[in-house]
């Protein structure tokens, strides 16, 4: 975790799933606390379920209520096919990389 | 899957599905009640009309629609079926099937067709107005029904799943996303929109609680059980809705209703998933609002029940209120459950079943033909070289050909069953024209035959039913005259008889007359008053062009043209046709076709240089023709062959093969074309003076009576005849792939094909059935001469 000109970095690692979005909560809550925008690097998460998703929706939220900024980035394969298929991408409005499958 | 591959398929499957219909529909003509064929009928009329909304064939679906209603009426015992019904039936049948060619054509429907849709839709239309005893709740007025799946049915062939999770859903274990993924094994997730409005900011959040939701169009050919099954871990923990493919907007409107969403927000979410237009929302929402209780009672019931506690029913009721909906609408239910039950059986007779283009199976067949020739010529050379080694690898792979080529000719194979069955609606559709009372009898459906003669053998087979039932079967009254049944019967059947298939044509009318046919036959100058014919060469002479004993032309059959062009269309297919015949019991007409029109095993035997291949299916053994034998024989051309007079033939005669040593076999031969002329006239002494005659004509005969070596004879069966073919010598069996002469050959006798040998030389494979034929005829000609002369003596 690092921050530049308010601009705090968030790197999510390996799941983002039911068994860590407890921790990675309170994590977003302290960085949106501390800095007015937030990235948050999606490229190392493994695995992804719903209570992820969810996470992302209510991170969004909060921001929002905040008035600051948060944004996902660099998103992973896994979080890739989870947006696809819920087709949530659009709602969260981050510009999504689409990979070419080699 | 290509949308045209996909058409094709569907243009392949409606057409299958309208012969079962018309197949149903005869039946159930005879037993109106059978529920089993009713429904056979409705599905085979629903399903095409699935099909055709897939593809957007507006017209397809409109006409079908009509005739599905009116099936629906009958399925529910609110109408019967009567033979006006069934003839109406099978006129949507037939319609059906031009409407499905047009497609299959490309081609919009012409005004023709057009009105002929209208004229039946409206034709059926008649009996959805026939009053019934349960009030149809749908359309009223005669013009409606056409518009009803527009206006009262959601126009989308996808299903509808509403689902709500539980807030527990989560911390069970389970993950809905999995269920997505579930969905997509089985079918394919159209559109779907994530409920994220219950989602909270992160400060309230309770990350384990689950908030979504998801409104999901979903395409499968699944049944609802299957659906649910994705959701089996939530069922107690989530409210799901499952909405059937083409729900009445009623139901849909009820999914607005129950879910705790803002009414406008879900509707536009049903809009975004495809699942309604935006035009049926509009007056789904309409409707809501303007009458509560527009519907049935007890549907009204349970709205209003759910509506009394305001805005937001409670999740207890919810539940209840499903449930009650499943009981009030079972109507749709059942068509939910009928829609899946039809599309699971249908993948249940196909699932063993593959499609292959024909084309790609000649081309399977032809090669495998090329490759039966490369084996042959490897095992030739494996021969001449004589490496014990190379010798057995070649027998392996012959043995292997051999096993492939078998199981590749049984993939042509198909039941003639499906061919028969067509008769059926020729046979009732016929007597109607005649005003008889006929009776089809099939028997030997099972009977395999090679694909492309079945799509040949057709119109031949049409021909000769319609000819026994205009010409066979005589009127009611002069059959009970005659102490028979007053109704006709008619008889296809069919069965194997060695190397052949036999299909005969049978009824019980009042058989051919030959005194007429011989009288007309002179009349017409087809043979001379004083010519002695066997009856079968007279049966035989109605397939002469031009040939008709009625007087009076009737528009089935009669003038003449017809059984001329069966026994070419026949003989086209290296068959043959005769007929039997018993003045006042009945007439068979039998039909003999190879089994198979593409490789056959063959039975290699050699006249001089040349080789001659014979149908080893037909060959019944050989023996030799000793020197003494084949001067018993007087020139007549029989031999005792135990005790049976056996007509044989000399190919070399036949064939005028000229005469080189039988040890240039191998060797290039054709500088000894023309060889040495044959030696004869020295025994013309010893001849009668039949044979003298029969000498002069063929001056090579008389050099066969003194053969120089030995001789053998194949015996031959054909249609229960036997014949004798003398040949050099006997080379065995070979598998032999049949090519077809050029036209320049076409009308060569005694010939049907070619094949190529193993050492590339060329085998002329020879047409039995003709031999035999010719044998006979020559033999039987010569009794009825030897008879006459007997009695003019």
């Amino acid at each position: 975790m690092n921050s530049e000109d308010h601009v705090m970095h968030i790197e999510i690692k390996g799941e983002l799933s039911i068994y860590t979005v407890a921790a990675l909560r309170q994590q977003l809550i302290d960085a949106l606390e501390a800095a007015t925008e937030v990235e948050v690097d999606l490229s190392e998460v493994g695995e992804m379920d719903s209570a992820g998703m969810q996470l992302m929706v209510a991170a969004k939220r909060e921001a929002a209520l905040r008035d600051k900024t948060l944004r996902f980035s660099g998103h992973s394969p896994a979080v890739f096919d989870v947006l696809e298929l819920c087709k949530l991408s659009g709602h969260l409005g981050d510009p999504l990389l689409i990979r070419s499958k080699i | 899957m290509d949308m045209d591959d996909a058409l094709q398929t569907f243009i392949v499957e409606a057409r299958e599905l309208l012969e079962q219909m018309e197949e149903a529909l005869l039946r159930v003509e005879q037993m109106p009640d059978d529920v089993e064929t009713i429904n056979a009928i409705f599905r085979a009329a629903h399903t095409i009309k699935g099909s055709a909304g897939l593809f957007g064939l507006d017209h397809v679906v409109k006409f079908t629609h009509v005739a599905e209603s009116v099936l629906d009426r009958v399925r529910s015992n609110q109408l019967r079926i009567t033979s006006e019904l069934v003839v109406i039936f099978l006129g949507v049948c037939d319609h059906l099937g031009v409407l499905i060619s047009r497609v299959a054509a490309g081609a919009e429907p012409d005004e023709q067709t057009r009105q002929a849709s209208e004229q039946l839709a409206s034709q059926l239309r008649v009996y959805l107005d026939a009053p019934a005893p349960v009030a149809e709740p749908a359309p009223s007025g005669s013009a409606a029904p056409l518009e009803t799946p527009a206006a009262d049915g959601a126009d989308t062939d996808n299903w509808h799943i509403s689902l709500r999770l539980g807030p527990d859903v989560l911390r069970n274990g389970m993950d809905p996303l999995s269920m997505l993924r579930y969905l997509n094994t089985f079918g394919q997730i159209v559109q779907i929109v994530t409920l994220v409005d219950a989602v909270p900011a992160l400060s309230e959040l309770d990350p384990e609680t689950c908030y979504l939701g998801f409104e999901i169009s979903f395409h499968t050919s699944a049944d609802k059980a299957t659906i649910e099954g994705a959701f089996e871990f939530v069922r107690d923990d989530a409210r799901i809705r499952i909405v059937p493919p083409r729900s009445r907007v009623s139901e849909y409107l009820k999914l607005i209703d129950d879910l705790p969403q803002e009414e406008l927000l879900l509707g536009e979410i049903l809009v975004r998933c495809g699942t309604l237009t935006q035009a049926e929302l509009d007056s789904a929402l309409r409707e809501q609002r303007g009458e509560q209780g527009g519907e049935t009672g007890s549907e009204a019931g349970g709205k209003s029940d759910g509506k009394s506690d305001g805005s937001e029913p409670p999740r207890a009721m919810l539940g209840e209120v499903l449930v009650e909906q499943q009981l009030v609408q079972p109507r749709v239910v059942g068509a939910a459950l009928d829609k899946q039950k039809q599309v699971k059986e249908h993948k249940a007779a196909e699932s063993g079943l593959i499609r292959v283009n024909a084309d790609k199976l000649d081309e399977h067949i032809n090669l495998i033909g090329e490759l039966i020739i490369a084996s042959a010529g490897a095992s030739l050379i494996a021969q001449q070289t004589a490496i014990p080694e190379l010798l057995e690898a070649v027998a392996t792979l012959s043995r292997l050909v051999e096993e492939v080529r078998d199981s590749a000719l049984t993939l042509r194979m198909v039941q003639i069953g499906a061919t028969f069955n067509r008769f059926q609606r020729v046979v009732r559709d016929v007597s109607a024209d005649l005003g008889k009372d006929i009776r089809l009898e099939i028997s030997g459906a099972e009977t395999d035959l090679d694909k492309t003669v079945v799509e040949k053998i057709g119109d031949p087979l049409t021909h000769l039913v319609r000819n026994s039932m205009d010409h066979g079967i005589e009127p009611a009254a002069v059959r009970l005259a005659c102490g028979k049944p007053a109704h006709g019967t008619v008889r296809l059947n069919a069965y194997h008889d060695s190397g052949s298939i036999v299909i005969e044509v049978a009824d019980d009318g009042g058989g051919l007359k030959r005194e007429r046919i011989l009288a007309k036959a002179i009349e017409r100058g087809l043979i001379k008053g004083e010519q002695q014919l066997s009856d079968q060469e007279i049966y035989n002479l109605i397939f002469e062009p031009g040939f008709s004993t009625v007087d009076q032309v009737s528009n089935l059959s009669g003038r003449g043209v017809g059984m001329d062009v069966v026994r070419r269309n026949i003989s086209a297919l290296r068959g043959s046709v005769d007929i039997d015949s018993c003045e006042g019991v009945g007439t068979t007409m039998r039909i003999r076709l190879p089994l198979t029109l593409a490789i056959i095993d063959g039975f290699l035997v050699g006249v001089c240089a040349s080789s001659f291949v014979v149908p080893l299916d037909m060959v019944v053994e050989c023996v030799e023709l000793s020197e003494q034998e084949a001067r018993d024989s007087h020139g007549r051309d029989h031999l005792n062959l135990r005790g049976e007079v056996l007509p044989f033939i000399r190919l070399r005669q036949l064939f005028d093969v000229s005469e080189t040593p039988v040890e240039v076999l191998a060797a290039e031969s054709d500088d000894e074309r023309g060889g040495h002329l044959p030696r004869y006239g020295q025994s013309s002494t010893l001849l009668t003076a039949e044979g003298a005659a029969a000498l002069a004509g063929d001056p090579e005969l008389a050099f066969l009576l003194h053969p120089v070596q030995r001789e053998n004879v194949v015996v031959v069966q054909y249609a229960g005849r036997r014949a004798g073919l003398v040949v050099d010598h006997l080379m065995g069996e070979f598998q032999t792939v049949i090519r077809p002469l050029g036209e320049v050959f076409n009308g060569l006798e005694g010939i049907s094909g070619f094949t190529i040998l193993g050492n590339g030389n060329v085998a002329l494979i020879l047409d039995v059935p003709g031999l035999v034929r010719r044998v006979a005829g020559s033999e039987s000609r010569r009794n009825a001469r030897a008879v006459s002369f007997v009695s003019a003596e």
